[in-house]
């Protein structure tokens, strides 16, 4: 993974001095809210419903176990001993005091990390597929691009201040496991027909109060090209994004207004004077930032070794997790692991101090030393030999990280709501609880198969239900806290976003409601039909039909 | 008089900025006074910004568009971006198109809502000169614009990109 030189080390700990004297300045009433709020949020610093919460930056999700264990000790020192992974693979401290945060900046950029641009109207951490660098379907490793981005979005002089928040997603596998098609920038790694590797460069994607699947301003721009091209589009978006109202100053909204190819046509304008520019990426910058990301030192080992088959033969609870939790590894006789943040009853995406140090332990033991953190709240163990499988799911299990509902229903995406942000409409959490409480069979969650249930707690849309299969989202009805179903989202290579199914639910609802969707599923599939093409093939209809049919 | 940031000192200064009156005319002022006008009144009336005695600047508001003033840089001894509310970043795409597009070199000058915060910034998209808000103290904003001694983009004070200097080894 990236390791900072001299430099890095300067650009963070000066940022770090510079937000200490903001917050000081803060505290003396030098600065007033309004002044300081633009600034403590470009570092990541929201003022909550109950406390400050600080979002740490994970750059495109990866960790290393040093790391992961300083944000467990972080967690442990500065907040209630726990942290909260994001959809955005970031982590969250919901505990800190204000006067801490300085502090706690300055521990992490002893190893290398930083809330830097984590929230606020600028260049936020890019994103990108958590198996990159392992899956078997990639065309290139992404990662390299990633820390070349990172860098060039890190205190860029000129973007500081944009009308709306701007995210990037970066995918390099032929399956797009970075949903590039709702980020303002989504980079899909092509090769065109002469065999070169290029970006498709799609804008204007995003969630939130207006859901769009974003367009594709450019089919193939050579790698060389990306930061004059993404340096243009930037620009584009900053000088004529509007600013007069916060709900239409994303990229998508000036997308929109001015169509798709008008502004492409105003990108390639812009770019014509900055193309083959200083920012140009040469071969030799590119190796310098590949030569980070080389292949671990892999044994050769051959494929399901004889423990690992018998195991797997005795034990159906390992040979389940096996199947739910693991992923084919392009190594032989490795595999990657997913870490399911998602037990029933804790807030998915919440670890604790001591999970983190754990799994951290794991990182060394039977790996590299590497982590990923997953979109979809999950930690990734990228290379795990099989024959230590066993001996992993059994500490796994004892950390309560074992659960094998990876990709099923009870796999929530969900973000904090209610109990801890302060925009939310309605709480998330206990919604997220009580359908995983509900559905605990993993007979029948395994023959659901998979279905991604996303969770918001309003239309900010943190938890990403416009994508989910089945999403949900926090309404504010008079007071009340109230629920909306959607039918049919999905990210990936065939992104959609779901269509609502009618009037919204009462909390205690829930759990029989989504138990008359997956209801229809099951009467109605057909063979090997999974929930989401079942809802494509059918409609919403059938669903709706059932929820809100009269009882009997 | 007041005392501005320029060049990394403080210095005092005797422009004064002329605003855009509602009816879109800029009123009358001494002709021998030193005077930043705004885009518009400069466009329309050349004529009585060129035969004055004092000097005349240009100002540009966030949405104005540079490359109206391209043919006038030459002439120009200063140009100024406001900052209506310093959240409003437009300026700062302003300030490199002057610079690296229409290859102005004269005093870029950053007024309106500007603080020590945004001075580093500025500085690195092409600003020389700054108007620092009254209720921030100029002392401590000078020191802030030495904030950061490094960054990785191609800016308009290092065009070599961070990322190209680490590979050749500067
Ligand atoms: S979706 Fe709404 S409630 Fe949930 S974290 Fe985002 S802003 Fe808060």
């Amino acid at each position: 993974m990236y390791r900072y030189d001299a430099i890095d080390h300067r650009i963070v700990r000066e940022r770090v001095e510079e937000f200490r004297d903001q917050t000081r300045r803060f505290l003396a009433g030098e600065l007033s809210e309004d002044e300081f709020r633009p600034l403590r949020l470009m570092n990541g610093l929201y003022i909550q419903r109950l406390a400050p919460m600080l979002r740490v930056a994970i750059p495109y999700g990866h960790l290393s176990s040093t790391q992961l264990r300083k944000l467990a000790d972080i967690a442990r020192r500065y907040d209630k001993g726990y942290g909260h992974f994001t959809t955005r693979q970031n982590l969250q401290y919901n505990w800190p005091t204000l006067e801490s945060v300085p502090d706690i900046l300055a521990e992490l950029a002893e190893v290398e990390m930083h809330a830097i641009q984590t929230s606020g109207n600028c260049v936020r951490n890019t994103t990108t597929d958590a198996f990159a660098g392992v899956a078997a379907d990639e065309l290139i490793d992404p990662r390299p691009y990633c820390e070349i981005i990172r860098q060039w979005s890190t205190l860029h002089p000129e973007f500081a201040y944009l009308p709306r928040k701007f995210k990037i997603a970066v995918s390099g596998a032929v399956e797009d496991r970075a949903a590039t098609l709702v980020h303002d920038i989504g980079l899909h790694v092509v090769k065109n027909a002469a065999g070169e590797v290029g970006f498709k460069v799609i804008v204007g994607g995003g969630l939130g109060r207006t859901p769009i699947i974003g367009e594709v301003v450019r089919e193939f721009l050579p790698t060389e090209h990306l930061l004059t091209y993404l340096d243009a589009i930037l620009r584009v978006y900053n000088r004529f994004g509007r600013r007069d109202n916060k709900y239409k100053a994303r990229i998508k909204i000036l997308v929109k207004a001015l169509t798709v190819e008008g502004f492409a046509a105003k990108v390639e304008e812009e770019w014509s004077h900055l193309k083959d520019g200083p920012a140009t990426i040469r071969p030799e910058d590119v190796a310098h930032y590949a030569s980070f990301f080389t292949a671990p030192a892999y044994e050769s080992l051959s494929g399901s070794p004889a423990e690992f088959a018998a195991k797997l033969a005795e034990q159906p609870a390992f040979a389940r997790w096996v199947e739910r939790n693991t992923r084919a590894h392009r190594q032989s006789g490795y595999r990657s692991v997913v870490l399911s943040l998602k037990k029933t009853g804790v807030p998915p995406g919440d670890a604790s101090d001591a999970q983190m140090d754990a799994v951290a332990d794991w990182a060394d033991r039977f790996g590299f030393g590497e982590i990923r953190v997953a979109h979809e709240q999950n930690l990734i163990l990228p290379d795990v030999k099989e024959r230590d499988l066993f001996v992993l799911w059994e500490l796994a299990k004892q950390q309560g990280f074992a659960t094998p509902n990876v990709g099923l229903l009870t796999d929530i995406i969900c973000c904090p709501g209610g109990d801890f942000c302060s925009l939310a409409n309605a709480k998330s959490i206990p919604v997220a609880e009580a359908i995983q409480q509900r559905f605990d069979d993993f007979d029948y969650l395994n023959d659901l198969g998979e279905i991604d249930l996303n969770m918001s707690g309003c239309m900010n849309a943190c938890g990403h239900h416009h994508v989910g299969h089945i999403g949900i989202l926090g309404v504010d009805k008079n007071g009340e806290e109230w629920y909306q179903i959607t039918l049919g989202g999905s990210q990936g290579n065939q992104t959609s976003l779901g269509k609502v199914i009618g009037p919204s639910f009462a909390r205690a609802q829930m759990p029989d409601v989504i138990e008359k969707i997956l209801s229809v599923y099951v009467e109605q599939r057909q063979q090997g039909e999974r929930f989401i093409e079942a809802v494509r093939r059918l409609g919403i209809t059938p669903f709706k039909e059932r929820v809100y049919a009269k009882d009997h | 008089m007041q005392k501005i940031i320029k060049d990394g000192a403080i210095v005092t200064d005797d422009w004064v900025r002329l605003p855009l009156a509602e009816d879109g005319t800029v009123a009358n002022v001494p002709q021998d006074s030193d005077v930043i006008v705004p885009l518009a009144a400069w466009l329309a009336e050349p004529q009585r910004w060129q035969s004055r005695v004092g000097r005349t600047a240009v100002w540009l508001a966030p949405d104005d568009d540079p490359a109206k003033l391209a043919a006038s840089l030459d002439r120009l001894p200063l140009v100024a971006v406001d900052f209506p509310a310093f959240a409003d970043g437009r300026g700062y795409s302003i300030g490199r198109l002057l610079r690296e597009r229409y290859n102005y070199a004269g005093e870029l000058r950053a007024l309106g809502d500007v603080g020590q915060d945004q001075l580093h910034y500025l500085w690195q998209v092409g600003f020389n000169a700054f108007e620092i808000k009254p209720s921030q103290n100029i002392e401590l904003a000078l020191q802030a614009l030495a904030r950061f001694s490094e960054r990785y983009q191609a800016t308009f004070r290092e065009p070599e990109p961070l990322f190209r200097r680490r590979v050749t080894g500067e």
